[in-house]
């Protein structure tokens, strides 16, 4: 086969098929380190810090919160659109990338796209428990009854949901497909047993055959077609949740665009945070090359300078503009009690990826991860500052208020990051974290060594 | 129109009555029961429903145990009371010197609203917060329950016995016993007193106000040879010039005055002038077309120069006088150029300023035709030095007992240890008081009044205006009215209700021509609340009726010394809610914002925010004042050199709600001559502390937008639409593509007026009490989750130090294109077909998401569970006790409770307009003009809000929305509220 000389390889070291699968699985398979127990540990306890104060929320009443009578939305808003954007970027590497046919993105994957589920399961905790009601969720699903009631779809929280929905869905179902051949790996590996016949039920009996392959491919191929507008509808919906209101500050024609190229942003951030700890300590340093933590800081470059120009439009329309409340509400961010988060968010998101432009930074692992975090930092402000600073000095200058989160507020963000790491580490466990046949796939147009030491490998 | 209803006390239902009491004072079976229940553990679950079943009905029945007097309900036909249907009952309130003609509303035997009586000559239908949270004091759990003897409930037979006995043991040994009183202005109630005088002889009556007149009192003996308080007229004078009276807020009658007040501030008729000279920003002082900071300290030398100016022109006499320390000369020259159309007044209770003021009064010529006589008020009739020699007396021993009747001198006399000694020295101690408070609390006999809706009086606010009180519930507790007591204890046998009857028939009945049947006369008069007999006037123009006119020199009486410069004036004063603190234990008072602070649950020091630079004080800093440490509010417009602090506050003993919310300041009032509610203090210390207000509004500059429109008068004339141009400009531009909403019925709407609105807040809590509006207490408000649906925006204009004040009601604008319809998710908000911004409570499941979308932030989020409404058990948050079974008594059961986590918000009281159009559909008619009143806009004592249908062209609605000074708030927005505000046009004087 034909390898191109000039195209770095997508993998690095002297691999065989049979060396990329026990690489990728014998972590699985092996007794977890002490680093693992320490993570799960820790990430065990924040989320049963956060499963407390939900309940307690639930128990005692939104009032635990700092909300108020100006401040309706803050720090379980700001978070819910974090952690939809992080979801984003799974999605982007999974369904675009691979419509670009980026072979660069199959050792990334499977993380990303599990990243993205995890992600949106703790999105989708804040809508259900920052409801004054929460056991009432159900009046949102429009569905025949009795009562005769039914939504109102001109509210874009009902759209939400469906987006929501649908790309939770989606992404569930993508992920799963895409792990069935992986899951048949596992099971070969295994000696007979209990854990053998769950892995062999998980992969639907999974044989390998051309039929089974040619099926999956198919499947692949289709459900990224229809993630792929996902990544642009979810973000667009929910940021019509402040588009389509009144309120100076939200009321935004650039939301849509902005808010997914920030999704993204965020995203890919949240991918590099995760996969430099992976890489180091599952050792698949040769699977998760530089070259993929370049590529994918060049992403943070491109998305970095939409989500700085979208803020420089912004900025322009509220003088351009010419209306009071939104010259103020711009007035408020840079110069208000609450600019310090404007501030935060303008040096971590625009200053920090500018810096990418370097190549020594761009391809240095600990620069990476330090930006990565800064970056999910400034992303978060990001939607504080619109959330909060928009809220608490809107129209009527009687009603302006300062808001401060409690206790019960910190502990659902603690929480949800605790339910992430979590999700991750067990799955980790359970799962091969790199998608083994896609990288056997481009192990033979971009590996090391010529041709002929392959088959001699073989 | 419909008729009132009246009390009948008729011998058939007497009958009844007794029959109905014996069931109930039969030994209940209860103790019966839960001893088979102790003893047989047999007992099965049939008998534990049996108890419950027993125990609900009588917890229910205790409340409308059946009538010892038939009461008449205001509708035509004296009819049983039908489960649903409203009673309306005319009474009147009267809690110490305050006095309000009032309609009772009850629900199936409970009084839950109180409406200003629109037959009252005095108050005309008007209302204040005080009244209106009134009805909230009747379920108060705190109120003594039972009589008692050192703390032991005895029954009302012993009791009688021991004090009978007592009283008549004091007589013959030639003690003394005193009654002591606030001001007594029931015709009634003063002959049972003189009764009691009579019987017990040698026996003294003492009326005592803890906020008192008597300097004013004193000066108009001296100079109209009347000690009596005139009837101001501020609806004919063009000019006021106020010097430091409230007289829209607290000051003698305000409810009188807001509204004859602003009945002069209709731009298209001729617009009166307020000139307000304070120290603290009253309220009056907030609706001041000019107000000018003076210390209290100053204002002998400034009356005395306006006197200067005034005698110069009027009588060519020159005086000397000391100098002036602000230019009185436009003021002076506003005065003389309206001679006889102009009023004088000062709150202050030194009688030499009082002297001046009469002095000014009269020699202006308004004595007669501003200030009358005819029919003075009778509120306030209290004298400091009769007290002061009463309080002497009881320490020398000479006071052999003591009756106090809803008084509490412990708390605001200002000699307390003098009262507290005097009042261990005296042998028979007797508290005829309804609620326990300081002064009861030391006391052997507890005798506890009945409250005022439990109670038959009658009063005499003015001169000739007559009212009559009628019960509209049986008394909860065992209490008994104090006049009941009284006669009682004299040895009558007759009931007050037939001495108040006897006493009308015997003296009041000639006085009218329609009735010649005493039974019809009485119950005529009791269904309309008021008996007003046309007094033929002895008086003519410009004359003071049987008064000296001798001129008197006001410069003969001592002067004050000269004040050090460097010293800090206190200047103690009431606010709208609180007063001086008779109704401390109401928590809705206390939950209602200060007018001009917009701080509640508090009272505190206003400092000058020049003082507080200098003092480097920021809000909330903790001081020490003469030995009181209290917070400092930094108050815009606060005299320098002054310090504000409200009375009313720290009560000891006084239920739960009040006791020990906000700092006694009575310890520093003083008196010389009089009590005096000012004086100066060395100095104020920081003490390090800081201390963080429950304050509803934090930002007080509207920032340069136009939510409160404003014009000069003289511009107004020449434009209609001054000062509102841009409604012009925004109604032009602001086009729709969707076609107009029809509301082919009704489109309720409302228009408030901001040039009469005084900022009162009498709507808040009618609002509050007619929509079952939650308390959350201090913390709760602490955190910006107050639940009012109405709120009053204050705002200041202007420099911080002396800055222009304006209100504005602000509720839900129920607007046609409403922003918080079209983001509910559930559809739980959405429109009416009569132009209603509806809320279904069971819909809402709560995302605020409608609350976020709103640019007025009129809904409010229930936050916690504070009604007991909501599913979980265990987390009710109910600091005030708002939920406890007598508590809820007060909820209107026609508007729905609201649980936690679910949006509320102003309904236009839609309760209301359904029960009207079931009325008119009930009675085969279309509803009438401007028939449905939400609760805000009855309530208003200055007319400033006008509630109506805007489909209706012929409703006052209709003609004020047609108005040029008519804009919405934000209408930028194209939101197309229902409410219109109408722009505030002022008269810059000087």
């Amino acid at each position: 086969m034909f390898q191109s000389p000039l195209r770095k390889p997508l993998i690095e070291g002297t691999k065989s098929y049979r060396s990329i699968t026990t690489d990728i699985i014998d972590p699985m398979m092996n007794k977890p380190g002490k680093l693992w127990y320490f993570g799960v540990t820790l990430s065990g306890a924040a989320m049963m810090f956060g499963l407390f104060m939900m309940f307690w929320t639930v128990w005692q009443g939104i009032g635990t919160w700092g909300e108020n009578r100006t401040v309706g939305w803050a720090f379980e808003i700001t978070t819910f659109v974090w952690w939809i954007g992080i979801g984003h970027a799974g999605t982007f590497i999974s369904a675009i990338l691979l419509l670009f046919r980026q072979k660069w993105r199959n050792s990334i994957n499977r993380s990303a796209e599990a990243m993205t589920i995890f992600a949106v399961i703790c999105a989708a905790l804040f809508p259900l428990i920052h409801l004054g009601r929460p056991l009432l969720t159900f009046f949102i699903f429009p569905y025949p009854n009795t009562r005769g009631v039914w939504v109102n779809f001109n509210s874009p929280l009902v759209w939400d949901v469906f987006a929501i929905s649908t790309y939770f869905t989606i992404s569930l179902i993508f992920w799963y497909v895409g792990l069935i051949p992986d899951i048949g790996t596992v099971r070969d590996k295994l000696k007979k047993g209990f854990k053998k016949s769950i892995y062999n039920f998980l992969s639907f009996s999974w044989k390998g055959s051309a039929r089974d392959w040619h099926r999956h491919e198919i499947t692949s191929i289709m459900l990224a077609a229809i993630a792929t507008p996902l990544v642009l509808s979810v973000h667009s919906i929910v940021s019509m949740d402040f588009a389509t209101s009144v309120l100076p500050g939200w009321h935004t024609t650039i939301f849509p665009p902005y808010f997914v190229a920030g999704a993204i942003y965020s995203g890919f951030a949240m991918v590099l945070t995760l996969l430099i700890i992976a890489r180091k300590a599952m050792k698949l340093e040769d699977y998760i090359t530089v070259d993929h933590v370049e590529s994918m800081n060049k992403i943070l470059i491109a998305t970095g300078s939409i989500v700085a120009l979208a803020y420089i439009a912004e900025i322009f329309i509220s003088w351009y503009s010419a209306d009071e409340y939104e010259y103020y509400n711009l007035v408020n961010r840079v110069t208000g009690p609450y600019n310090w988060a404007f501030w935060i968010m303008i040096i971590c998101n625009v200053v920090s990826s500018q810096l990418l432009w370097i190549k020594k930074l761009r391809t240095n692992l600990a620069f990476t991860f330090f930006l990565s975090i800064v970056i999910n930092v400034g992303m978060w402000f990001e939607r504080f500052v619109i959330i909060v600073i928009s809220l608490h000095r809107d129209f009527l200058t009687s009603s302006w208020t300062m808001y401060k989160p409690t206790i019960v507020e910190f502990g659902l963000l603690i929480g949800t990051l605790g339910i992430f790491f979590t999700s991750f580490f067990l799955f980790i466990r359970v799962f091969p974290v790199i998608s083994i046949f896609e990288v056997k796939s481009i192990h033979r147009i971009s590996g090391e060594k010529k041709g002929k030491d392959l088959i001699s490998n073989e | 129109m419909k008729k009132h209803r009246k009390n009948i006390e008729s011998e058939r239902s007497k009958d009844r009555d007794n029959n109905s009491e014996e069931t109930f004072n039969e030994e209940t079976p209860l103790s019966d029961l839960l001893g088979d229940y102790n003893k047989d553990s047999t007992s099965s679950r049939r008998d534990f429903l049996k108890l419950c079943g027993f125990s609900f009905a009588v917890s229910a029945l205790a409340s409308c145990r059946s009538k010892i007097s038939k009461v008449v309900p205001w509708v035509i036909a004296p009819e049983e009371i039908t489960p649903g249907e409203a009673l309306y009952y005319a009474s009147s309130y009267v809690n110490g010197s305050d006095y309000c003609s009032i309609l009772v509303k009850t629900r199936d035997g409970r009084p839950i609203k109180i409406e200003g009586n629109p037959e009252s000559g005095i108050t005309k239908g008007g209302t204040s917060a005080r009244v209106q949270a009134s009805v909230l004091d009747l379920y108060d759990v705190g109120r003594f329950k039972a009589p008692s003897k050192d703390g032991k409930s005895l029954d009302w037979n012993q009791i009688d016995e021991e004090i009978t006995g007592e009283l008549n043991k004091i007589v013959l040994e030639g003690g003394t016993i005193a009654l002591l009183t606030p001001s007594v202005f029931s015709p009634s109630t003063e002959a049972v007193i003189e009764g009691f005088l009579k019987k017990f002889k040698g026996s003294e009556w003492i009326q005592y106000d803890a906020v008192s007149y008597s300097a004013m009192l004193e000066a108009n003996k001296i100079t109209y040879g009347r000690q009596v308080i005139p009837d101001y007229r501020f609806d004919i004078a063009d000019l006021i010039i106020s010097f430091g009276a409230d007289f829209l807020g607290t000051w003698l009658s305000p409810v009188e005055y807001a509204r004859q007040f602003s009945s002069r501030r209709d731009p298209d008729l001729s617009m009166n002038h307020l000139v307000q000279l304070e120290s603290n920003l009253s309220l009056t002082g907030s609706n001041a077309d000019n107000r000018i900071l003076i210390k209290p300290s100053q204002e002998d030398a400034i009356l005395l120069n306006i006197y200067k100016e005034i005698i110069k022109a009027v009588e060519n006499r020159d005086i000397d006088v000391p100098v002036s320390p602000v230019d009185v000369s436009g003021i002076s020259k506003k005065l003389l150029s309206s001679q006889g159309r102009s009023i004088v007044i000062s709150g202050s209770n030194v009688k030499r300023i009082q002297l001046l003021v009469n002095e000014i009064n009269r020699i202006l010529g308004n004595v007669g035709r501003t200030i009358l006589f005819d029919s003075y008020l009778r509120t306030h009739n209290a004298i400091d030095a009769q007290m002061e020699s009463f309080v002497r007396k009881m320490q020398e021993g000479r006071i052999n007992a003591l009756l106090i009747w809803n008084v509490n001198p412990i708390y605001t006399w200002h000699n307390k240890e003098a009262f507290r000694e005097g009042i261990s020295k005296v042998g028979l101690t007797i508290s005829l008081s309804g609620t326990p408070d300081e002064t009861n609390n030391l006391v052997r006999f507890v005798c506890p009044d009945s409250h005022y809706l439990e109670s038959w009086n009658d009063a005499e606010a003015k001169k000739d205006l007559f009212s009559l009180m009628q019960p509209a519930i049986n008394p909860i507790f065992d209490t008994r009215q104090m006049t009941d007591s009284l006669l009682k204890w004299t040895g009558s046998k007759v009931k007050f209700y037939d001495f108040i009857s006897n006493y009308w028939v015997k003296n009041l009945m000639q006085r009218q021509t329609e009735f010649s049947d005493p039974v019809a006369f009485f119950d005529h008069t009791l269904q309309k609340g008021i008996f007003e007999p046309v007094v033929t006037s002895k008086r003519t123009e410009g004359q003071m009726d049987g008064v000296h006119n001798l001129p008197f020199d006001p410069l003969s009486v001592k002067g004050a010394t000269n004040p050090e410069e460097r010293s800090v004036e206190v200047v103690l004063y009431e606010t709208v809610a609180i007063g001086e603190g008779r109704q401390a234990n109401n928590p809705w008072l206390q939950e209602l914002p200060d007018p001009v602070s917009r701080i509640c649950w508090d009272n505190y020091a206003s400092v000058s925010p020049l003082q507080a630079k200098e003092n480097d004080l920021h809000d909330g800093d903790m001081i020490n004042l003469g030995g009181v440490e209290l917070p400092v509010h930094i108050q815009p417009g606060q005299a320098y050199g002054t310090i504000g602090i409200a009375l009313g506050y720290g009560r000891k003993i006084c239920g739960k709600v009040g006791t020990g919310t906000g700092v006694d300041v009575w310890p520093l009032v003083t008196a010389i001559d009089n009590i005096l509610y000012t004086r100066q203090l060395g100095k104020m210390i920081k003490t390090g502390k800081i201390y963080s207000f429950a304050q509803t509004q934090t930002h007080h500059s509207m920032e340069g937008r136009a939510f409160v429109r404003e014009a000069g008068l003289s511009e107004y004339r020449k434009d209609q639409k001054a000062g509102n141009e841009l409604h012009t400009f925004y109604t032009e531009r602001n086009k729709s593509l969707y076609k107009d909403r029809v509301y082919p019925h009704h489109h309720w709407g409302m228009a408030i007026d901001l040039n009469k609105c005084t900022g009162c807040a009498t709507c808040v809590i009618a609002c509050q009490a007619e929509n079952n509006v939650p308390v959350v207490g201090r913390e709760e408000v602490h955190r910006v989750h107050e639940m009012q649906w109405m709120r009053i925006d204050r705002y200041y204009t202007g420099n911080d130090d002396n800055p222009g004040v304006v209100f504005q009601p602000v509720l839900c604008q129920h607007c046609q294109n409403a922003p918080c319809e079209n983001v509910c998710p559930v559809a739980a908000t959405n429109h009416s077909s009569e132009g209603l911004n509806q809320m279904i409570y069971n819909r809402c499941f709560g995302t605020r998401y409608c609350n976020n979308n709103c640019p007025y932030k009129v809904r409010r989020f229930n936050w916690f569970n504070y009604t007991a409404a909501g599913t979980l058990s265990g987390n009710l948050r109910d600091k005030e006790g708002m939920t406890g079974d007598l508590r809820r008594m007060v909820l209107n059961p026609d508007v729905t409770i609201r649980a936690q986590g679910v949006i509320e918000k102003c309904s236009f009281c839609i309760q209301r307009i359904q029960a009207a159009k079931l009325k008119a559909k009930n009675e085969n008619r279309s509803l009438l003009k401007d028939e449905v009143q939400s609760a805000c806009a009855q309530s208003c004592p200055a007319n400033a809000i006008v509630f109506g249908d805007m489909n209706d062209k012929d409703s006052k609605l209709s003609r004020l929305i047609s108005s040029g000074r008519r804009y919405n708030l934000l209408e930028e927005l194209f939101t197309r509220p229902s409410v219109n505000y109408l722009t505030k046009i002022s008269d810059k004087l000087l």
